[in-house]
């Protein structure tokens, strides 16, 4: 299986030994490569400005303390990434009161892939709605979803990691990480169709 | 002959058929469900969309002021001190 995806194309290994040198310059330029995914990373999972915040802060502090033991098996956005996850689901933890499902409490075994909404959709559903509009339909729609899924969904679907660093980052089986998945998607389907279904259409138009 | 595959079937390859981790005899029997199947077949092309959706998205600008409080804690972690945990390479 290849082992790379989009992020990180480039070599990241200069600047990586010049931060790790103490240059400002250097670490500076990959807090801001990824700041912003890390932000979004941790709103997705904290679904919280201020503790996504936290969060952003303590994965680049964190990074910088422990440059010297990244030695680049992995890709410093998949090292990141994981700090970021780690923080994350500690915030929820924190949480007590909160009515989320703890995320490694064992889940049922996918009896539950029900399919209820079956509507075509138009061939690119996103472009009825502006940039702003669809954000929102985007982010609330994960949002709903139980933290467990959403986790999941969030690093595999938006960030991209692979389904082995999803299982290495939450430290659940790579099983596991496949029907999270699966039910995180086919929750998002059934939750988006309401939006993106094709008006006036039902499954025939396809036939 | 080959059985068909039921749609509960179907949808428990779904996710490994999306990330094309099946093998080439799942395969052959995943798309002939696709073909009799006009409810599969809405369901696998509205995941794939959902997907592709969130996909597109671009992480959005992070606000100004959580962008300068970020740069000044790492302004300070770094005038703190070197990475702390690094171990001499010699």
């Amino acid at each position: 299986m290849p082992a790379t995806t989009e992020a990180g194309v480039f070599d990241e290994s200069g600047l990586l030994a010049k931060a790790r040198e103490g240059d400002i310059a250097a670490f500076n330029e990959l807090v801001n490569r990824y700041s912003r995914k890390i932000y979004r990373l941790a709103k997705h999972i904290t679904q919280n400005d201020s503790d996504a915040e936290d969060v952003l802060q303590e994965t680049f502090m964190k990074s910088f303390e422990h440059l010297g033991e990244f030695h680049g098996q992995s890709k410093f956005y998949t090292w990141i990434v994981r700090i970021a996850v780690n923080e994350s689901l500690m915030k929820l933890r924190k949480r007590k009161s909160d009515r989320t499902v703890p995320l490694d409490e064992p889940l049922d075994t996918g009896e539950d892939t029900v399919v209820r909404e079956i509507a075509v959709w138009d061939d690119n559903p996103e472009q009825q709605y502006s940039r702003e509009e669809l954000g929102k339909i985007l982010d609330e729609a994960v949002e709903s979803l139980k933290p467990a899924f959403r986790t999941v969904f969030v690093l595999r679907d938006i960030e991209e990691l692979s389904t082995e660093e999803t299982a290495e980052a939450l430290g659940i089986s790579v099983p596991a990480v496949k029907s999270r998945l699966l039910r995180a998607r086919l929750q998002l389907r059934e939750k988006l169709t309401r939006f993106f279904r094709r008006k006036g259409d039902d499954v025939f138009a396809y036939l | 002959m080959t059985f068909l595959l039921t749609c509960k079937e179907f949808l428990q390859e779904l996710t490994d058929y999306l990330d094309s981790t099946v093998d080439a005899e799942l395969r052959v029997k995943l798309e002939r469900h696709i073909n009799e199947c006009p409810n599969c077949f809405v369901i696998l092309d509205t995941t794939q969309k959902t997907i592709k959706v969130y996909k597109g998205m671009q992480p959005q600008e992070i606000p100004q002021e959580v962008h300068l409080r970020l740069m000044k804690a790492v302004e300070r972690k770094m005038a703190a001190g070197k990475t702390a945990t690094g171990k001499p390479s010699a």
